[in-house]
């Protein structure tokens, strides 16, 4: 499969009065071609830094990208000046945020919001940007896309605010998409059609996509392989299956227990204790060592490697070393490696679908 | 439910807000009883009413219409001071922000006893702070965090804190507005499992208003899913995702992801279109109960055709 970014050792940090905050603490992850990577994690365990820090844009200072490359083709972005990588920025990696009231301009039509980057990038004439941005609208499903062109911002809803975010993401045809936490904001049913029109857009379009999010329902969903992040390193990456099927690392299990499932009555969550470490001052060996109940006496002594399971399974946790002890994981999480036990479907998937 | 106590009964509750010229109708004739040791879940999206309707039922807002019973007592309507407080005591509420709803420039101690100020219930200063440590305790905190401030807290500590100030005055029932929502997955649990530790022990009622299905299923006992200001469905939480009947039920429950690549892959997502589902010749919907404890808007032909299908 070929490879379109691959980020070796990035190391983000912050430098505030207090000291150096090491929020993103040497990750390595690559994105293939035409699929969509799920980063997920706690808040401040780093998964916007190092998706801000891919698309550069970490404010410098107080931030700063203190090592590692990010290899996307034959270029580093790392390295990159600022007016080359203004090039990049929108045209081949876009970025959708959050919140889709501060990520558009409320002062803008959207039209023109959206012929901006064709306008910069593809030095389009306005009237054929115009064109494109009717075309646009049209794709990512707003009903109206010729009259709607001269609508502001709150002259939207929330779901529909984000269609048009993402129709500027998708103005320049980007080989990459950075989606962070696109659907967090928004009720259900509408992130359910956010989903199937990002779901829908890839097929088309071929994007690769990296879809940063802390809800694993959402991951199950949209993602082809998994990375999990915890303060600021990858702690188990493998594919969606190898994720929520057969999950290697005590962080894994914790956030799969803690989420409650439809079908299960009344087993008690498995609430990992304390809170995320301090980044100013990371603590020595394996940073998840003090909320683990399986940590070992090495955790807090040497940082665990990545272990590997598969071809595509990694996970940094001890507990893999071949002298390590065997140990139980949670009942719920036994339940998801036999037989895999999926779901009991609940409404519509009954009848439908590819059951296997 | 051991009991079928009534705690709470709410009737034709209404809660209209003049916007300009207009009218919003963010709750428009609610009824529905809470019974004694349950725990009631109010789920829909943003703007359906939920979350009025949690500030209405304890005053924050004066109703238009309708009626609250609490312990049999109405809780709207004209009230003395001292009526009011000892209603207050009984009734406490648990905010969605703990960033907001803490303020910045009081002490966790002085946080957590305000209420036990205001209603008398400690004879000294000893016995004031001895109640804040074993309710700090209660909520999983130490002694020392009674001096700092909410600044030094991180969410899931300050939701602990909000909790504690919930409990300091012996309520007996609780009103959670999104209690969760801007939490960390982990953390949720944490507070899911507190509040579920605290019900068993001081037999507790629970209003929980929330819009995260999976929560709310696993921690209510009997859910309302509510629409445009109403409750278009209300069953035990079993039953609801079981058995969803009305359409836009089967719309939410459908377009929830679950952890489960697997039914993922497979769920097909029902839509809901309140156009195709007026009602013929302007007839209203009611809530009727089409089972046991299950009801549901309907009309009377509808209401008929349920029947047949249960």
């Amino acid at each position: 499969m070929e490879k379109i970014l691959e980020v070796n050792d990035l190391h983000v940090s912050f430098d505030t009065f207090a000291g150096e905050v090491q929020a993103v603490r040497g990750v390595n992850f690559h994105l293939n071609k035409g699929e969509t990577l799920a980063i997920v994690g706690e808040s401040g365990s780093g998964k916007s830094v190092t998706s801000k820090a891919v698309m550069r844009l970490i404010p410098n200072p107080p931030g700063r990208i203190k090592e590692g490359e990010i290899k996307f083709g034959d270029r580093d972005l790392a390295q990159l000046s600022e007016k080359e990588m203004q090039k990049i920025r929108g045209s081949e990696i876009s970025m959708i945020f959050q919140d889709p009231m501060t990520s558009l301009n409320p002062t803008m039509t959207i039209g023109k919001q959206i012929m901006e980057g064709l306008v910069k990038h593809q030095n389009m004439s306005k009237s054929e940007a115009k064109e494109r941005a009717i075309e646009l609208l049209k794709l990512v499903g707003i009903p109206n896309a010729e009259g709607r062109i001269n609508e502001f911002p709150h002259q939207f809803s929330g779901g529909m605010r984000q269609r048009v975010v993402i129709a500027i993401a998708l103005a320049c045809n980007p080989r990459v998409l950075i989606a962070d936490e696109p659907t967090t904001a928004l009720d259900v049913t509408i992130q359910a059609q956010i989903l199937e029109l990002l779901n829908d857009l890839q097929e088309k379009m071929g994007t690769s996509i990296i879809f940063i999010t802390h809800d694993l329902g959402v991951v199950a969903n949209i993602a082809d392989r998994v990375a999990v992040m915890y303060a600021g390193k990858i702690v188990e990456t493998g594919t969606v299956d190898e994720i929520f099927y057969n999950p290697q690392h005590p962080y894994t299990w914790g956030l799969l227990g803690s989420m409650p499932s439809l079908d299960s009555t009344d087993e008690e969550l498995i609430a990992i204790p304390g809170s995320p470490p301090d980044l100013l001052d990371p603590p020595k060996g394996d940073a998840f060592a003090p909320r683990n109940p399986y940590a070992m006496k090495i955790d807090t002594e040497m940082e665990p490697p990545l272990f590997k399971i598969s071809d595509t399974h990694y996970a940094a946790t001890w507990l893999l070393h071949e002298k390590a002890p065997k140990v139980e994981p949670p009942a719920a999480i036994k339940k998801r490696m036999q037989g895999m036990a999926p779901s009991e479907p609940i409404i519509g998937a009954k009848d439908g679908g590819k059951n296997v | 439910m051991s009991s079928q106590e009534k705690l709470l009964e709410i009737k034709n509750l209404k809660q209209h807000f003049k916007v300009g010229k207009s009218t919003v109708k963010a709750v428009d004739g609610l009824t529905f009883d809470i019974y004694k040791g349950e725990t009631f879940g109010l789920v829909g999206e943003s703007g359906c009413g939920k979350s009025t309707t949690g500030r209405t039922i304890i005053r924050l807002y004066d109703a238009t219409d309708g009626e609250v019973r609490f312990n049999g007592e109405d809780v709207h309507g004209k009230k003395s001071a001292k009526e009011l407080k000892k209603f207050n005591q009984k009734m406490q509420m648990i905010f969605q922000d703990p960033y907001a709803s803490l303020n910045p420039r009081m002490t966790v101690s002085d946080i957590i006893a305000e209420g036990i100020d205001i209603h008398g219930l400690s004879t000294s200063k000893k016995a004031r702070m001895d109640k804040v440590v074993e309710l700090l305790e209660t909520v999983g905190l130490n002694k020392e965090h009674a001096n700092r401030y909410p600044h030094e807290f991180s969410g899931g500590q300050r939701q602990r804190i909000g909790i504690a100030r919930a409990l300091a005055v012996d309520p007996e029932f609780i009103i959670a507005d999104e209690p969760i929502s801007a939490l960390d997955v982990s953390i949720q649990a944490q507070v899911v499992n507190l509040m579920k530790k605290l019900q068993r022990e001081k037999g507790l009622t629970y209003l929980f208003i929330a819009h995260d299905l999976s929560m709310v299923k696993y921690i209510s006992d009997r859910i309302g899913v509510m629409y445009r200001g109403q409750i278009v469905e209300l069953a035990e939480s079993e039953e609801l995702y079981r058995n969803p009947l009305h359409p836009y039920t089967q719309s939410l429950l459908s377009a929830i992801p679950l952890p489960d690549p697997e039914y993922e892959r497979s769920r097909k997502r029902k839509v809901y279109d309140p156009e195709k589902h007026l009602p013929k010749d302007g007839e209203e919907r009611v809530l009727r109960e089409v089972m046991e404890g299950h009801w549901i808007a309907c009309t009377e032909e509808e209401y008929q055709k349920y029947q047949v299908t249960v």
